[in-house]
């Protein structure tokens, strides 16, 4: 069984991590489309640290008898690799974006200074 | 809500169109690989009233959106990619602001919108009486076929945004709509990003401009395909209640009555 003070302890960080991107999304430094991953991981690892019965049977699925908190550790390692891959493909898009602003003011900025010296 | 069934079922055309002209009037498009139908529905415009000036916001097209539009001489703004509708709208209204337009209304490209009845939309914010109008599919218009998930999504926006707004929304994703000064100006300054339309009308009414719903017949898309596939509804629908749940607490300014002109 978990012992309570982990449990304690997990849902109050889930608590504050969802409290934590609420607050940016309301202070409009997050945008919803890159906390809804955020939001998800703390939702999950909240239902998991407060179901402390469902913890320990999903432990059991896995073959884990004696620490079961394993499972939350596990857990919030496989949604921050999701975040991280996901950042991946937004900061891939980014650079490319990047790139064809940068193309393109450059071209202006030839186009303009031919048309100054025309 | 009374307002609704008020809205004048054929609105006097010509009456509508000797209060445009003394105004500064601006279309905008926005249009994302939609070659087959924007050169129509330019033509439209135009056809309704040929003193509206165009300005087609063409979304990071790769077909020849930007040259169909070009050559009917409307304004063509190319984003260099796809910004979606959002970020697209938003070019439009800076468009529209930086030039002093005095009402703008949004058209897609994609010809699901019917010029002719821009009349409907245009008339509130002609007569003083909305800031923004939506023509809305539901409220009264004619018979809009639909996929049954999608009758419920706009069910529960509708229920949502008329519990939010203090006021009966029928159709909250409509993109055919009508904005004064005021309007262009709070869009041109902060517009919703993705999927747009549901939060624009949220958002005008927390900053105290008047909403208005008035119906029309919306025909079907002859052109490109919906932005919103079946997969991505859901990110849709969370994404977007989300940002008007957090929206709640948020504080708005009030926006000043009358900025310059350029």
């Amino acid at each position: 069984m978990t012992p309570l003070p982990v449990s304690i302890a997990a849902a109050v960080a889930s608590f504050l991590l969802l409290v934590v991107v609420f607050e940016l999304i309301r202070s409009r430094r997050l945008r919803e489309r890159y906390a809804l991953l955020w939001l998800l991981t703390g939702v999950v690892l909240l239902s998991l640290s407060l179901w402390r019965d469902g913890l320990n049977t999903i432990a059991g699925w896995f073959g884990v008898q004696t620490y079961p908190p394993a499972i939350l550790g596990a857990t919030g390692a496989l949604f921050i690799l999701v975040v991280l891959l996901h950042y991946s493909t937004v900061i891939s898009r980014l650079s490319d974006q990047n790139t064809i602003l940068a193309q393109r003011l450059a071209l202006l900025e030839q186009e303009l200074r031919e048309g100054n010296a025309a | 809500m009374a307002e609704l069934a008020a809205a004048p079922v054929a609105p006097a055309e010509h009456q509508v169109l000797a209060q445009l002209a003394e105004l500064k009037r601006l279309a905008i498009v926005p249009a994302f690989n939609e070659e087959v139908s924007v050169g129509r529905v330019i033509d439209e415009i135009r056809a309704f009233d040929p003193g509206f000036e165009i300005a087609v916001v063409d979304d990071g097209s790769t077909d020849r959106t930007a040259g169909v539009a070009d050559d009917r001489g409307a304004h063509v703004i190319r984003l260099p990619f796809n910004l979606g509708i959002g970020g697209a709208m938003q070019t439009g209204y800076r468009y529209a602001f930086e030039h002093g337009y005095d009402v703008a209304v949004q058209v897609d490209g994609d010809g699901q919108h019917d010029p002719s009845q821009l009349a409907r939309i245009l008339k509130p914010v002609l007569d003083g009486e909305a800031d923004l109008v939506v023509g809305s599919r539901f409220s009264g218009g004619g018979p809009y076929r639909s996929t049954v998930a999608r009758r419920v999504g706009i069910r529960i926006f509708a229920g949502v945004v008329s519990a939010v707004v203090r006021q009966r929304v029928t159709d909250t994703t409509s993109g055919f709509r009508a904005v004064n000064r005021k309007g262009i100006a709070l869009f041109a300054a902060d517009y919703p990003h993705d999927y747009p339309e549901v939060e624009a009308t949220v958002m005008c009414v927390k900053h105290k401009l008047r909403l208005r719903e008035v119906p029309v017949e919306m025909r079907e898309r002859s052109g490109g395909r919906s932005s919103i596939t079946a997969l991505r509804s859901i990110y849709y629908m969370t994404k977007v209640l989300l940002a008007i749940f957090v929206g709640l607490f948020r504080r708005y300014a009030v926006p000043v009555e009358e900025e310059h002109h350029r």
